[in-house]
């Protein structure tokens, strides 16, 4: 061990206490800047009237937070089986892949929540399709790339061993191919549910029916009501928090048994 | 049944005029060129040469995980196809090539698992292999928690798991250190004479080639091909005092003569 | 047929096929979509699954490309195409000052996370965090710090505010890239180093940062696309005149009468990220020799 790694090994209680310390201080600044000194611009709410906000709209909050939500799931779950199938064509078929590839390279890179207003009018502007869609499509790109990079995981070794001992094309995905992906998988499906939240969250600043927690953001903050547009924030935080837990968790419980 | 084919049948493993090229972006590359080799029933055949000779490209055609190019190849009788899809042998690699997210008894009921054999009887099974290896006290086991050596040996008790009539082993211990190597040498020794499987066996290394093997089979390269078969006269006695025995040196000085003269010959040859 | 040229064939055949398929479901779609649980007599009930095909929402393909040479709003103005470019390129310019700000905080917080296991410990979930925070919200804060900052007597124009909500999505992928990259070297490489008596910062410069170019790349490129939809979704929100994201809003109101040219914009936006993509990928072209290791992926 070099000495460099063994500086920069702290206790392990550090672990826990270094990040809440970084959220004291910073809401310690937050308050000094707001309340104590009172030099923040009107748009900067203090955190206590936030946390007030948050107490009187508990109901109102939740009910967009819930729209919100099922938006980037539903998002979520149709780009993610719309990749897995895609990746597992694009890996069968050479054609596809070659086909996929450039168009997904496209998506990664190209401001996706600029069609939802054509989505919108594709849809009519009450539906919350086109905020789904773009949920999904903001999803679909992480998936689709991970899982088509495990599916490709296989080592020539496990092959070799499969052939070796006779197995069948369906044996092989099943015992070697789909084991070795999953963890792909999982990490796609990480990375692809906060992008799911965000992406379902500004698409409401696009257009279409006049709920869910971005269009409430926008609105109040717009209106100069900064302390529940915050508020709203902070809904849309926990729900950006709990896609990424929860699949946090998914990833861990798939990967924990694999070193690598 | 006439006799000729009796006679093919009985042997594990013929070759006859076996040849390999690989095509690649340079060209045509001769990995193996008109190999003839028998290996009987219950014998145990290394294959030793330097890097590039074509004795992994061998054993590969001998278990259908790549097609030759030219000659005759048969597996008891059969093409290396038909010998694959009926299992008649077991495979060990020099990585262990165990699945990572299967435990120790998982990975040795793999093969068993694919050829539909039911839990009670898989159990069982697993349960003797581990014995045979040792392994016994680490079936709950994941890979990551295992050595070197004891992954390998869960491969070896893999490979020996439908009870095969040949074993096909690709320098299974090259990753291993020297204890741990000799200390499975001794063991594969008791498992081939306890099982009466046949087994084609490559190696680099001289003194675990005349430790095992009935027969050391001298491969060269450029193009690969076979230069020497040694026969190693030791029957059954495949002990530790063999190790230090003054026949053991003497076969081990034979095999180094035979892979180092390889050269010269070829030289002499143009 | 080189293999590169048979990837950049198979692209067009992929990018063919979409259009294809838009055609053809146009052509054989129900003319008001398809909804399902409507209830009788009342408007806008159920969920339309199928998109309607009518020429309002899904102009052909050849009325779009057609619209772009037209004028943009009646009598002499410029065909649309122009005021697209130009748009999309006052919103790309915006976007390269945040993807540069963003880059610069990322590659500072990466190094010093990397340095100090203390300071990853305690930042790296809050940058975590901090991407999950609806961006929109800062945007109307930034305007109002800025124009009080601009009313100080320091010019702050308003595209600083979106370059600034720009860096902040694009900062993200660089921080973590630079972390991790930092980390790749292999420990034959670090005791090297470390028999060689070398330093912090030449270990870091000479080592370091040269195997962190396989992860660096991808993450400039993230950074990069990253910049561009915050830069476009920020004019949206501030109301900034003259990019890109202001003119989709403007147009796809008028979608109704004029369903062709909302597609001006969003090919202008789609031309945005490609460029700005593109663009990070030939400053790979010019470090390939710190890439002989990478797999293609």
């Amino acid at each position: 061990m070099t000495l460099a790694a063994q500086e920069r090994e702290p206790a392990r209680w550090v672990r826990v206490v270094a990040p809440v310390a970084v959220g004291v201080i910073m809401f310690a600044l937050w308050v000094l800047i707001v309340d104590v000194l009172k030099i923040a611009p009107r748009a900067l709410p203090s955190p206590f009237a936030v946390a007030g906000e948050l107490v009187t709209h508990a109901d109102i909050i939740l009910e967009d937070m819930g729209i919100t939500a099922t938006n980037a799931l539903i998002g979520l779950a149709a780009g993610a089986i719309v990749a897995i199938v895609a990746a597992g064509l694009a890996a069968t078929f050479r054609p596809i892949d070659g086909m996929l590839a450039p168009l997904v390279a496209a998506i990664a890179v190209v401001p996706i929540v600029a069609i939802t207003p054509i989505l919108n009018t594709m849809f009519g502007a009450s539906s919350q399709f086109g905020r789904v869609s773009i949920a999904a499509l903001a999803a679909f790109v992480p998936v689709f790339i991970n899982v088509l990079r495990g599916l490709r995981q296989t080592r020539p070794v496990h092959r070799d061993l499969l052939r070796a001992s006779g197995a069948s094309g369906s044996q092989t995905f099943r015992f070697l191919t789909l084991p070795t992906a999953l963890p792909y998988l999982v990490t796609g499906l990480r990375v692809a549910s906060s992008l799911a939240v965000i992406a379902a969250l500004v698409a409401e600043y696009f257009g279409g029916p006049a709920d869910g927690i971005g269009t409430a953001i926008a609105g109040y903050a717009k209106s100069g009501k900064a302390a529940l547009a915050f508020a709203y924030v902070v809904g849309g935080v926990a729900i950006g928090l709990a896609f990424f837990l929860v699949t946090l968790l998914l990833e861990w419980l798939v990967t924990r048994r694999r070193p690598t | 049944m006439s006799t000729q084919d009796q006679a093919t049948a009985d042997l594990a493993v013929r070759a006859t005029g076996v040849g390999k090229v690989f095509s690649t972006a340079t060209g045509d590359v001769v990995a193996l060129t008109d190999v003839e080799l028998t290996v009987e029933a219950g014998e145990f055949v290394s294959l030793i040469g330097p890097s590039g000779c074509g004795k992994s490209t061998l054993l590969r055609l001998i278990a259908d995980l790549d097609d030759a190019s030219s000659g005759q190849l048969s597996i008891f009788g059969k093409t290396a196809r038909q010998a694959r899809i009926d299992q008649d042998y077991g495979i060990a690699f020099q990585q262990a090539g165990l699945l990572p997210w299967r435990t120790v008894a998982g990975n040795i009921e793999l093969p068993l698992e694919l050829h539909k054999v039911g839990r009670d009887a898989r159990a069982a099974r697993v349960a003797e292999l581990a014995q045979l290896v040792g392994l016994s006290d680490f079936m709950d086991r994941y890979p990551d928690q295992l050595s070197g050596g004891m992954q390998q040996r869960v491969a070896i008790a893999r490979a020996l798991a439908e009870q095969p009539r040949l074993l096909l082993m690709d320098e299974p211990f090259g990753a291993l250190d020297e204890m741990t190597r000799e200390y499975l040498q001794s063991e594969l020794a008791r498992i081939a004479a306890e099982t009466g499987a046949a087994v084609v066996f490559v190696t680099h290394s001289i003194p675990e080639a005349v430790f095992l093997s009935d027969r050391v089979v001298v491969m060269s390269p450029r193009p690969g091909r076979i230069t020497d078969i040694l026969d190693v006269p030791f029957g059954n006695e495949r002990t530790e005092a063999l190790r230090e025995s003054p026949e053991y040196f003497e076969r081990v000085t034979a095999v180094r003569e035979a892979l180092h003269g390889a050269p010269t010959e070829r030289a002499n040859e143009r | 047929m080189s293999r590169a040229a048979a990837s950049v064939l198979w692209g067009v055949l992929g990018v063919l096929a979409v259009m294809v398929a838009w055609e053809l479901y146009k052509f054989l779609g129900p003319a008001d979509g398809f909804v399902v649980g409507a209830v009788d007599g009342e408007t806008g009930s159920g969920v339309m699954i199928l998109p309607r095909t009518n020429d309002r929402a899904m102009p052909h393909l050849w009325e779009m490309g057609a619209r772009l040479f037209q004028s943009t709003s009646g009598g002499s103005t410029p065909p649309l195409i122009v005021p697209v470019v130009t748009a999309a390129l006052t919103t790309l310019g915006i976007a390269a000052v945040g993807w540069l700000i963003g880059v610069a905080v990322g590659v500072i917080l990466g190094v010093v996370m990397q340095r100090y296991r203390l300071a990853e410990w305690g930042l790296l979930p809050w940058i975590v965090v901090s991407q999950t925070v609806p961006l929109i919200a800062f945007a109307p804060l930034l305007a109002s710090i800025g124009s009080q900052i601009d009313r100080g007597g320091f010019p702050w124009p308003q595209w600083l505010s979106v370059a600034v909500i720009a860096s902040y999505l694009a900062f993200f992928p660089v921080a973590v890239g630079v972390l991790r990259g930092l980390e790749t070297p292999d420990r034959i490489h670090l005791d090297l180093m470390r028999s060689y008596a070398s330093g912090y910062w030449s270990t870091l410069f000479r080592l370091r940062f040269p195997a962190a170019v396989p992860h660096l790349l991808p993450a400039l490129r993230l950074a990069a696309a990253s910049a561009v939809l915050g830069a476009v979704v920020a004019e949206v929100s501030i109301g900034m005149r003259g990019g890109i994201g202001r003119m989709l809003i403007q147009l796809a109101g008028q979608a109704s009468s004029d369903p062709a040219a909302p597609w001006g914009p969003t090919f202008g936006s789609i031309a945005l990220g490609l460029v700005a993509a593109g663009s990070v990928a030939l400053l790979g072209l010019g470090l390939k020799n710190y890439r002989r290791g990478e797999a293609t992926a």
